[in-house]
């Protein structure tokens, strides 16, 4: 048995970290938190000349080629650096929508501008509140041209072009749903910004007023395609979420070590080693539930579906309670501005909620399992 | 990443399964398939009995304590290889149980501090489960903190002389050795004044009497020293180092890699996937799936992070941490799945008849047993410690009695 990432991958990983740690430390964020800058764009670029944003796109379409194993150790640093660049809406969700269902024509016109940095891309699915379903496409598609609203939007206030889901039927079955490729510098999408939590990410709403749209893959199949997409997003941000939830960690642990009361370092007390003792746990479970969420993914298992629903449920929990701990460990300062503490607390808690919420991951994997122990 | 063995360790599970396969007593495997949850009984066997007969005709194999040398009675298996030895030995590894406090904690005890007579004289006949050994550590006043016992140990002449009283003792009604840990000095700090030893269980003035649990059952004991005899060739380290020779055995007993911890979640899933509520199945149930999935992604969160050790062994590598997270999690797990499940079953989930529909009594046994899994070998506290302090880095407790001579540290009733 091999459970782990290749000595190569393991490098990949520590100059991912160590690219980030000077690209990206917490003053850049603060950047994009504080509204000087809707995204890092010299750390885009950065990006796209380590190769990390076409890591898993094949060699024909301008990327590495490398893999989704090289791309799973990228976002762990990813999320660990809270990098405010749009990586997750592009790279796993826009990205992985082309390489799925795209034409060689589509995959020729996006990937290589992805691997380069010259196009965000992002997935257009929500329409208000609710979790990922058919049902709640509205969105209309009809002769080429797309009406109706979309939001939030990942990253869509800055995305160049957008994977929209629309509805092409209407006999109430999946095969209503059909993916679009918009070009939003082409007209007839207005786009307007929304405030989030998470101030690192932009959302965004999408008003279609007959965009022009391109079919990606067959009408009727949008939906099996968003399901595909959204499991493989599922382990890439959970990965990040892992990432995150590992730093969240080491800062309460630094500053349990570092803040002195009551004459001792407070790690000393046992009520704050054991709260630092169980974010261990749930991070150490999350990250064993994205090892096998990787090693699904790399392989097109078909353990796929539940393993990327475990994964998803363990690391949004483990990010969440990590960060929110954080905070605790830190006492007042942690609630200050100034202390990075919230900017993990933030992103945990929004980064919960893009790719469908915790209790629509819950429901999946139990579909899922009962789907494995009746086969 | 992937799941295979490499070619030797293919080699190697493909010898052990024909063995299994060939030796293993099938006539109890659906019993034991069926015992899960820690608990082991067999209907019309004693369950050392049929123990004692595997594990004999594992050492005529070659195949008991595999990892240990050979002259000890074992195969000089590597770390890999005893994991892949355990995954082929399945339910048959629960016959295991009455052996395990010996091959896990007292052996490589005396393997690391016994005499090379002391080592070819005792473990191959505890390797081949002709001789069963128990451990004698805590006490009533000494749990989490060990070093706190009371236990005298005085030395005669060429002897030493043992009075006290040593409780949590699993096994000690069938043990033939026990591996002792008494107070040799009561004058200097209490780590420092500690001895190890290994006794016969038979001996004179040593008395046994089972503690009826809070679940009912007995599976623990208390033991009494009235005045017994221990030769001062039975002491394992020199005198006063007991407690640098207690930290081999209790580093073995949280070495767990590839263990049987139960988690509850099989049971339930297939608990809620039948147990049929006024609206439907409990499965259906949004409240039910929600934490449902909880407890799965941990139970599969432990199995991964277990292969993660399992790997590490397979590349000649010392695993990592991690594997220290596995009773906290499975323990409290336990519990809370138990609590639930009666819960789904209304006023009549506190019925414990094996013959109630749906799950047998299994969730209500559970609930009263978990308890323990949270306590013995380590309390959730200490393992949150240990954690926080060896893998985190975080500072000990500060200890008031660390300086103070045993004798002087202020206890209840002196």
């Amino acid at each position: 048995m091999n459970f782990d990432f290749s000595d190569e991958q393991k490098q990949m990983r520590d100059e991912a970290r160590k690219f980030l740690s000077e690209q990206c430390p917490p003053k850049a964020v603060r950047e994009v938190l504080d509204g000087k800058a809707p995204y890092d764009k010299a750390l885009w670029k950065g990006l796209a000349e380590m190769g990390f944003l076409g890591v898993a796109i094949p060699e024909q379409f301008g990327g590495a080629g490398a893999g989704h194993l090289e791309l799973c150790v990228i976002a762990e640093e990813m999320g660990r650096a809270l990098a405010p660049v749009p990586f997750s809406s592009t790279v796993y969700l826009a990205a992985e929508a082309i390489l799925i269902a795209g034409s060689d024509a589509q995959k020729q016109k996006w990937l290589p501008k992805i691997a380069s940095g010259d196009a965000i891309g992002t997935l257009a699915l929500f329409e208000g509140k609710g979790n990922p379903s058919p049902k709640a496409v509205k969105v209309t598609a009809n002769g080429g041209v797309l009406n109706g609203i979309k939001k939030p939007v990942a990253d869509g206030a800055i995305a160049d072009f957008a994977v929209v889901a629309a509805r092409t039927g209407s006999s109430g079955r999946e095969s209503d749903i059909s993916l679009f490729i918009v070009d939003l510098k082409a007209g007839g999408v207005e786009v307007k910004s929304l405030t989030n939590i998470d101030l690192t990410r932009g959302q965004a709403e999408f008003t279609f007023k007959d965009a022009k749209a391109e079919p990606l893959g067959a009408t009727g199949e949008g939906w099996s395609v968003i399901t595909q997409v959204l499991d493989r997003a599922a382990v890439l941000t959970a990965f990040e979420q892992v990432g995150g939830a590992d730093r969240a960690l080491e800062m309460g642990r630094d500053y349990a070590l570092d803040r002195i009361a009551f004459g001792r370092p407070i790690g000393s007390f046992q009520a704050v080693k054991h709260m630092l003792a169980d974010m261990y746990v749930s991070a150490t479970l999350a990250r064993s539930n994205c090892y096998y969420g990787a090693w699904a993914l790399s392989t097109n298992a078909g353990e796929l579906p539940e393993a990327a629903a475990a994964a998803r449920i363990s690391a949004t929990q483990a990010f969440q309670h990590c960060a929110k701990n954080n905070i605790q460990v830190h006492g007042g300062m942690g609630f200050t501005w100034e202390f990075d503490c919230h900017m993990y607390y933030r992103r945990a808690n929004a980064v919960a909620l893009g790719l469908g919420s915790l209790s629509y991951w819950e429901d999946a994997l139990i579909d899922r399992m009962r789907k494995k122990n009746a086969a | 990443m992937n799941f295979d063995d490499t070619p030797q360790e293919a080699e190697f599970r493909a010898v052990a399964r024909k063995w299994i396969a060939a030796n293993a007593p099938k006539e109890f495997e659906e019993e034991l398939s069926k015992s899960s949850l820690g608990r082991i009984r067999l209907a019309k066997h004693d369950m050392v009995e049929v123990g004692k007969a595997w594990q004999k005709k594992k050492a005529e194999g070659g195949w008991a304590c595999l990892h240990w040398p050979k002259e000890y009675g074992g195969r000089g298996a590597t770390p890999i290889e005893r994991v892949i030895w355990q995954q082929e030995e399945g339910v048959y590894g629960k016959l295991t149980q009455p052996f395990q406090i010996g091959e896990g904690m007292c052996g490589p005890t005396v393997m690391a501090w016994g005499s090379e007579d002391a080592k070819r004289r005792y473990l191959p006949k505890l390797a081949s489960g002709e001789e069963i050994w128990c451990q004698l550590f805590s006490e009533p006043s000494a749990g989490s903190d060990v070093a706190g016992l009371r236990t005298r140990a005085e030395k005669k002449g060429d002897n030493w002389v043992v009075n006290g009283q040593k409780i949590w003792t699993s096994g000690a009604h069938y043990s033939d050795y026990g591996l002792l840990i008494a107070r040799t000095d009561p004058n200097v700090p209490k780590h420092k004044g500690l001895t190890m030893f290994f006794l016969d269980m038979k001996s004179p003035g040593v008395e046994v009497r089972p503690i009826k649990q809070a679940n009912g059952m007995q599976e623990f004991n208390e033991v009494y020293f009235t005045d017994v005899v221990i030769p001062d060739s039975q002491r394992l380290g020199a005198v006063g180092e007991g407690w640098s020779v207690s930290l081999t055995t209790l580093m073995n007993e949280r070495m767990s890699i590839g263990s049987r911890l139960a988690t509850g979640v099989p049971e339930m899933f297939e608990f809620c996937s039948n147990l049929m509520l006024e609206d439907g199945l409990a499965i259906d149930d949004p409240a039910v799936r929600s934490k449902l999935a909880s407890w799965a992604v941990k139970a599969s969160g432990l199995k991964y992070t277990s292969y993660r050790a399992i790997s590490a062994l397979s590349k000649g590598e010392r695993p990592g941490p991690e594997n220290s997270i596995g009773k906290l999690v499975s323990g409290l797990m336990l519990q809370d799945i138990a609590t639930y499940a009666m819960d789904l079953e209304g006023a009549a989930g506190s019925l414990t008849g094996t013959d109630e529909e749906q799950a047998n009594g299994q969730f209500q046994q559970m609930l009263l047993s978990s308890p323990s899994m949270r306590i013995a070998g380590g309390t959730d506290e200490i393992l949150r410690n240990i954690i926080a302090e060896r893998v985190l880095g975080l500072p000990g407790d500060i200890r008031v009695d660390k300086d103070v001579p045993y004798n002087k540290i202020p206890t209840k009733g002196r």
